[in-house]
């Protein structure tokens, strides 16, 4: 079940916000939520309205699609990273399933109220957004390799 | 081989009778002689017997896709460049059994052919294609495994090299360092001076025992002269030229530069060039087995970097383009070969601008490539 | 009846095989398997080989590959290969019967640089089929563990049932000082293990790039990244080896099918340091 939690220690540890200014930090402070889900237990699913950005404090989650009553791991996220991007943007549903792997430890951040604050103080926003582009940036390029198949005859580097 | 570059003896002076003495002396020791004969349209090798088999007042003209053999109104024997075929098919031939293997059941029985190799003495060899033997020498010799067929057929043949006089219209051997004066890597070496005489220098110890047998003049400083001249002339008359200064880097550099999509568009990747290369010695293995199982045969033959199958690796080739494939063979002759074995994989014979059936020419698309460094964008 | 060799004469080539008889062939995977090849005549065994090291395997009347060697080094009197079936001549090897005979030449090619290494923390990344051929640089590091410092191995397949030594991967992780971390391209349910590409584990590991060497064999889209995910951490080319792939007919440098630019990875490699095969593996149809 969803339980709410103390983070030990500050903002200031967690590498998403590395480098951000303390005002900022305070910002985020007063947005995010400390969760803990179970082992095996959906944080969201596919279509799903978007509602939270997480940050992983510990534990592991696997992004999955179902498709034809079987269920792919597609990916696995661990401690420091971040999911449900999704939530920054208006309207968009979840395009993944979203489950812990592990018993989990997470920063959720509210995705209307995480906006809200990036419209009202764009310097705020923007170093937001080049952390995110970072991390999105980051993930697409492993999901391009990812998507090659590399592993299946006949597939050249 | 027991030749190297050192000066054995003077020059000698040799008159056209003494070429039968010279093809007798080889007999005596067992060669079959071969030299350029006029056959199949074409100045190629051939067996001969007496000087008389040779190519006496002929000549062919080359030009890129073409070749043609004409008379002459004189009566030279070496006036004419570089023929179709390469002394690569009689040493690491086009094709030849590398082992059989006997089975009854499943252990089987390797047996590998330990032919004697064929003596042969080839005269008449231009510059080009003796600087080519010692570039085969270098990767199939001088290498961490030497090929024992390869060194055998080697070691039992005698090289008498004729200095090209008469460059044809696809020859650049001055622009790779190969001729048209043949440093070392013969026994002898003859240049022309007229129908009737010839400057003769050895190369080997064998060469000069040889040459002691024929009868000969002492040359003077004039004849030295006269030849000397002579083939300055024909540096001046090389149908090609290419500047390979800083060449290996620019062709490593330009790798994707638009001329090797140009010059594929034109490459019909028949291979060709490679065949008729004196120094591609790519190769690939067949096996073949009887019917009922009882032997297989594991032979070699020549491959070329122009077929897919040459970089073929499970599922799908390396180099799926022509123009990845033409590139290949270009900086490799050009540019990895030099890294590789330590001088470039061309001695500017021209043959593969005269043999490829639409005429493309090495020197050209080198040059065009080195010449302007391509985009930066366009390099990866 | 046994096989019978001629005596080596002089001048007897490299290009004949040794006659190996297949001991035991084991399924690995669905399309993977792995063959045990000892020499029929106790009195000759077949050649002993560093870790990195191929052969050549013939199969009567099919045809001859360069297969690399998965078997521990020090383990002598046979050579272990594990062989994915992708093609005519890797299907008959690893259908071969138990009992049979193969042909085997080498072991060709340059090695893992364990002797260079000794002291140094190293860091194993491994793409699929790639894991056989580092697999015998592990078995070394294991048997002188004392000899070296940290030994992280990231490995990366296809899906769960495309795994490579799972057993001994999972035994590995148990060795102090070890960390053995795999993840696939896609998994099911019951896989609860890391899913995504291998660059995606450096997240979860800790290497200091001064005191580790690095050795990466896989696809070469695969070993372009973690070479890319390296540099961006620190190591310096000459701290990354990598084991290229090309066709080979001969092992010797006769062919010229392995062809990279310059270098030839028959002879020259199959493994070479970052900073030789670098400027060659990124370019594109080269």
């Amino acid at each position: 079940m969803i339980r709410t939690a103390t983070l030990t220690g500050s903002y200031k540890q967690i590498p998403f916000f590395k480098g951000l200014d303390d005002s900022h930090l305070s910002k985020l402070e007063a947005l995010g939520h400390e969760l803990t889900f179970d082992r095996d237990q959906i944080i969201f699913r596919e279509g799903d309205e978007s509602s939270f950005f997480y940050i992983i404090l510990s534990g592991r989650v696997s992004l999955e699609v179902t498709a034809l009553g079987r269920t792919l791991r597609v990916q696995t996220i661990g401690e420091n990273e971040e999911f449900g991007w999704s939530s920054m943007l208006p309207s968009h549903g979840k395009q993944f399933q979203a489950r812990a792997l592990d018993s989990l430890h997470v920063l959720a951040f509210d995705g209307p109220r995480l906006r809200e604050a990036c419209e009202e103080d764009n310097t705020f926003g923007y170093a937001l957004m080049k952390r995110l582009l970072s991390v999105v940036s980051h993930r697409l390029l492993a999901m391009r390799v990812q998507v090659l198949d590399m592993y299946s005859p006949g597939v050249k580097g | 081989m027991g030749r190297d570059s050192r000066s054995h003896d003077a020059a000698a002076l040799l008159e056209a009778q003494g070429l039968d003495e010279l093809i007798r002396s080889l007999e005596r020791r067992d060669y079959e002689v071969l030299g350029p004969t006029v056959h199949d349209s074409a100045i190629d090798w051939g067996p001969i017997h007496a000087a008389a088999d040779l190519p006496a007042g002929w000549t062919a003209t080359q030009a890129p896709g073409s070749y043609r053999i004409e008379r002459r109104d004189d009566a030279r024997r070496f006036a004419f460049a570089a023929g179709p075929s390469t002394l690569k098919r009689y040493f690491h031939e086009a094709e030849r059994s590398v082992f059989s293997v006997e089975s009854n059941g499943s252990p089987f029985h390797v047996v590998e052919k330990q032919d004697a190799p064929r003596r042969l003495a080839f005269i008449g060899v231009r510059p080009c294609d003796v600087a080519a033997l010692a570039i085969l020498d270098r990767v199939l010799i001088h290498d961490r495994f030497p090929d024992p067929a390869y060194r055998a057929r080697r070691e039992s043949s005698f090289i008498v090299a004729a200095n090209c006089t008469e460059p044809g219209g696809a020859c650049f051997c001055d622009s790779m360092g190969a001729g048209p004066h043949a440093a070392s890597g013969f026994d002898l070496a003859l240049t022309e001076l007229d129908d009737s005489t010839m400057l003769v220098e050895c190369g080997s110890a064998r060469g000069e025992e040889v040459l002691r047998e024929i009868p000969h003049a002492p040359a003077g400083k004039d004849v030295r002269e006269r030849a000397r001249a002579a083939m300055a002339a024909a540096r001046k008359r090389m149908g090609r030229k290419l500047n390979t200064e800083g060449l290996a880097q620019a062709l490593y550099d330009n790798f994707e530069h638009p001329e090797w999509e140009k010059v594929a568009a034109r490459c019909l990747g028949c291979g060709n060039c490679t065949q008729a290369c004196p120094t591609c010695f790519c190769i690939t293995f067949e096996d073949a087995s009887d019917i009922d199982g009882s032997r297989a045969e594991r032979r070699r033959r020549w491959d070329s970097c122009f077929t897919l199958s040459h970089s073929y690796i499970h599922g799908g080739s390396v180099r799926q383009s022509p123009k990845s494939r033409h590139r290949q063979w270009v900086t490799h002759k050009l540019s990895a070969w030099e890294s590789q074995f330590g001088t470039p994989g061309c001695v500017g014979c021209g043959r593969c601008i005269v043999w490829c059936p639409v005429g493309i020419d090495i020197t050209e698309t080198a040059a065009a490539v080195a010449r302007q460094t391509a985009p930066v964008e366009a390099r990866s | 009846m046994s096989a019978v060799l001629c005596p080596p004469s002089a001048d007897v080539s490299v290009m004949r095989p040794a006659a190996g008889r297949v001991a035991r062939v084991e399924k690995e995977t669905h399309d993977t398997f792995t063959l045990r090849v000892e020499s029929p005549d106790e009195a000759s065994p077949l050649a002993g080989f560093e870790p990195g090291q191929f052969s050549m395997l013939y199969v009567y009347g099919v045809g001859e590959l360069p297969i690399s060697i998965s078997g521990d080094p020090e383990e002598r009197g046979s050579l272990v290969y594990t062989i994915r079936s992708v093609g005519a001549a890797t299907h008959a090897l690893v259908t071969s019967k138990e009992g049979s005979t193969i042909g085997v030449r080498g072991p060709f090619g340059t090695s893992w640089p364990l002797r260079e290494t000794r002291g140094r923390d190293l860091l194993v990344v491994a793409g699929g089929i790639g894991l056989a051929p580092l697999r015998p640089a592990i078995f070394h590091v294991l048997r002188h563990r004392g000899d070296y410092g940290r030994l992280v191995v990231l490995y990366g397949a296809r899906s769960p049932k495309d795994l490579l030594f799972r057993k001994q991967l999972a035994a590995w992780n148990y060795v102090p000082d070890t960390q053995v971390l795999t993840t696939v391209d896609y998994g099911g349910l019951s896989w609860r293990g890391y899913v995504g590409v291998v660059t995606t584990l450096f997240r979860y590991i800790r290497i200091r790039p001064d005191r580790t060497t690095a050795m990466i064999c896989g696809p070469e889209v695969m070993m372009r990244f973690v070479v890319t995910e390296l540099k961006s951490r620190g190591f310096p080319a000459e701290q990354i080896y990598l084991s290229a792939e090309r066709n080979m007919k001969c092992a010797i440098g006769h062919c010229g099918h392995c062809q990279m630019g310059p270098l030839f990875v028959c002879k020259d490699g199959p493994v070479f340091p970052c900073h030789r095969i670098g400027p060659w593996m990124d370019r594109y149809e080269l």
